[in-house]
């Protein structure tokens, strides 16, 4: 298979007279994991959005496993998805957030069955064993009833995790997924994310852990101002920049 | 208690002067009420016996309250009935209610300018005229509309007839009428627990593919239950009240059944007292309702739920019972 999981070409999108994404390119080969750097306000959350959909783009051409996010071609022509199919994409998409919005008022076990059981259309039992095996996966086994308030910020996220994969998604995005958490409470959710890259997951994550992407990534894109201003090897793309603006950048984050 | 080493240090807790004045004031008025209610004063007749060739004669004194004749009317069968239909009524209308209170409220958060528009101008008019006035209105609705159709405007075609004057009973006039009123409050009350919901909630349950239905049904609603529950509990507290307007277009509820038995018998204060005290027992009810679903949906918000009064009351008699328990003076070792 050639086709990659995510690519992006000429990728715009304003909010009114503000152009956050100003032609966007990016490639994201099925089973690797894609770093996306870059400063606050360069559009980072942006793009992670508009590739799940949960924003409109309003040019370029946006590929998700080779289909058109939102359009379909056809005849020459590009139909508008309807809700149902657009809802059929982003259920095999998995997004984690930085805050974590896991269901305020469902436990931990709910948080896991409700996809499956009301998306996917699972039963009940098969929703319940396959939420268990990835709250052990997680590290999270005997935490079901507890209630979102009742976790620690490592935990709900390692719950949210566990919640994008019980849909089985063919990609995850991650945005920002420690920015939100204690120092000490970093390293486990960073765990449970390179096991996930290990098991041969597609995953973009939106990320200020340079040593995360130097050790995990396959790629880096540095975003910047709304386009794509280096990306490559993160080891040479972290290490050796050629541009000046990240290399401000990194001299900022490390 | 708070412990140093091995040595307990005595804590002496902060003295509430003011509250301690206050406390004693509010004894005294509660006593001065009590009185009051349990006083008798004489009815100007009086009474005399023989008891063995002795005539002793007193005057005859009655509770202040008639809490006599309290007793004999609180359960004959109009008040039962009357109470019945008050219920009823409170039911209906506050389903009607919440069932339109929640529907404009999704109206008037939509993104469609006209839904949005058409939810405003609803609430805008049933909250802008006296409820009085509206349920009158329903009263007399026939005289209007004695018959109402639904079909295509502007064209021959219909679909339904509904004859005005057999289907508006008082009753139904009085339903509506409580019901589309109550809408309107219930709009803004549901509007207020829809906007509390985070957004990312929403972005969440989006982004595992959940419709916006089902976003709605199994994410946002019952999240904004929280913030609903407690002024819809009060609304249907003030409904169960508001239902004794019907007693003016001719639905005999239990105002109404109070007030026809003192315009026979003239006990006008006891009849009140009659009707009051079955408001009283329902609002008491409800409260206690009230209460319980406010617990069951605060779930996940917070850590530890409080404590059900019968919980509380449970742990004050434990911690007394550990106080005689524990030897004095007390010296507890960590
Ligand atoms: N709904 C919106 N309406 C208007 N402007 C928006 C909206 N969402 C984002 N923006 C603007 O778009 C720009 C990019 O936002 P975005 O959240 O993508 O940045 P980011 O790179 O994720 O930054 P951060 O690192 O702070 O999360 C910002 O200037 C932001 O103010
Ligand atoms: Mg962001």
């Amino acid at each position: 298979m050639t086709t990659p999981m995510v690519s992006a070409k000429g990728v715009t999108k304003s909010y009114g007279a503000v152009d956050v994404l100003r032609g966007v390119d990016l490639e994201v080969a099925r089973g690797e994991v894609t770093c996306l750097i870059g400063p606050s306000g360069s559009g980072k959350s942006t793009l992670l959005r508009c590739i799940n959909h949960l924003e409109k783009h309003d040019a370029g051409e946006l590929r998700v496993d080779g289909e058109l996010v939102g359009y379909e071609a056809r005849g020459g022509k590009l139909y508008e998805r309807n809700d149902k199919q657009i809802c059929s994409e982003r259920a095999q998409i998995g997004m984690v957030f930085q805050r974590f919005n896991l269901f305020a008022h469902m436990n931990v076990l709910d948080n896991i069955t409700v996809g499956q059981i009301k998306v996917k259309g699972l039963s009940e039992d098969v929703a319940v064993e396959k939420a268990r095996a990835l709250l052990e996966r997680v590290g999270l086994s005997g935490k079901e009833s507890n209630y979102p308030s009742q976790l620690s910020g490592g935990q709900q996220q390692r719950v949210a995790i566990a919640r994008a994969l019980a849909m089985e998604p063919k990609l995850m995005l991650f945005d920002e997924p420690t920015s939100a958490l204690d120092p000490e409470l970093v390293g486990e959710v960073l765990d449970v994310m390179k096991d996930l890259a290990r098991s041969g997951m597609t995953m973009v994550v939106v990320t200020h852990e340079m040593n995360f992407a130097r050790e995990v990534a396959n790629s880096v894109y540095f975003l910047d101002q709304g386009v794509i201003e280096e990306s490559g090897d993160p080891g040479q793309v972290l290490s050796s920049p050629s541009s000046d603006r990240l290399k401000l950048f990194l001299s900022k984050v490390l | 208690m708070t412990t140093n080493g091995d040595t307990a240090v005595q804590v002496v807790p902060v003295r509430h002067f003011g509250r301690w004045v206050a406390s004693f004031f509010a004894v005294i008025v509660v006593a001065m009420l009590i009185h009051t209610l349990l006083s008798k004063i004489p009815n100007g007749q009086v009474a005399c016996q023989t008891i063995d060739a002795v005539r002793t004669c007193h005057n005859v004194v009655n509770w202040r309250f008639s809490w006599n004749v309290v007793f004999q009317y609180f359960t004959v069968t109009e008040i039962i009935q009357g109470l019945g239909r008050t219920l009823l009524l409170t039911v209906i209308s506050m389903t009607i209610g919440i069932t339109l209170g929640v529907t404009i409220a999704i109206m008037r958060i939509s993104e469609s300018r006209l839904l949005s528009s058409t939810a405003w101008s609803y609430t805008w008019f049933f909250r802008g005229t006296p409820v009085y006035v509206q349920l009158i209105f329903w009263f007399n609705i026939a005289a209007i509309f004695p018959l109402i159709t639904l079909g295509v405007p502007f064209t021959h075609i219909t679909f339904f007839h509904l004859d005005t004057v057999t289907f508006f009973t008082p009753f139904t006039a009085g339903v509506i009428g409580l019901g589309l009123n109550e809408g309107a409050y219930m709009s803004e009350i549901a509007r207020a627990g829809l906007i509390a919901v985070e957004e990312g909630q929403i972005e969440a349950a989006s982004s595992i593919g959940m419709t916006k239905s089902q976003t709605l049904r199994l994410v946002v609603l019952p999240q904004a239950m929280r913030v609903i529950i407690p002024p819809t509990g009060n609304e249907v507290i003030s409904m169960l009240k508001t239902t004794s307007l019907v007693s003016s277009i001719g639905v005999i509820d239990l105002l109404g059944a109070a007030q026809n038995i003192y315009s026979a018998t003239y006990q006008v204060v006891p009849m009140l007292i009659v009707a009051s005290l079955w408001y009283l027992a329902v609002t008491t009810i409800l409260s206690i309702g009230q209460f319980y679903l406010e617990r069951y949906y605060a779930k996940g918000a917070l850590r530890t739920p409080p404590p059900t009064p019968i919980q509380r009351i449970r742990s004050d008699v434990r911690g007394i019972a550990a106080k005689f328990r524990t030897p004095r003076p007390a010296k507890e070792s960590r």
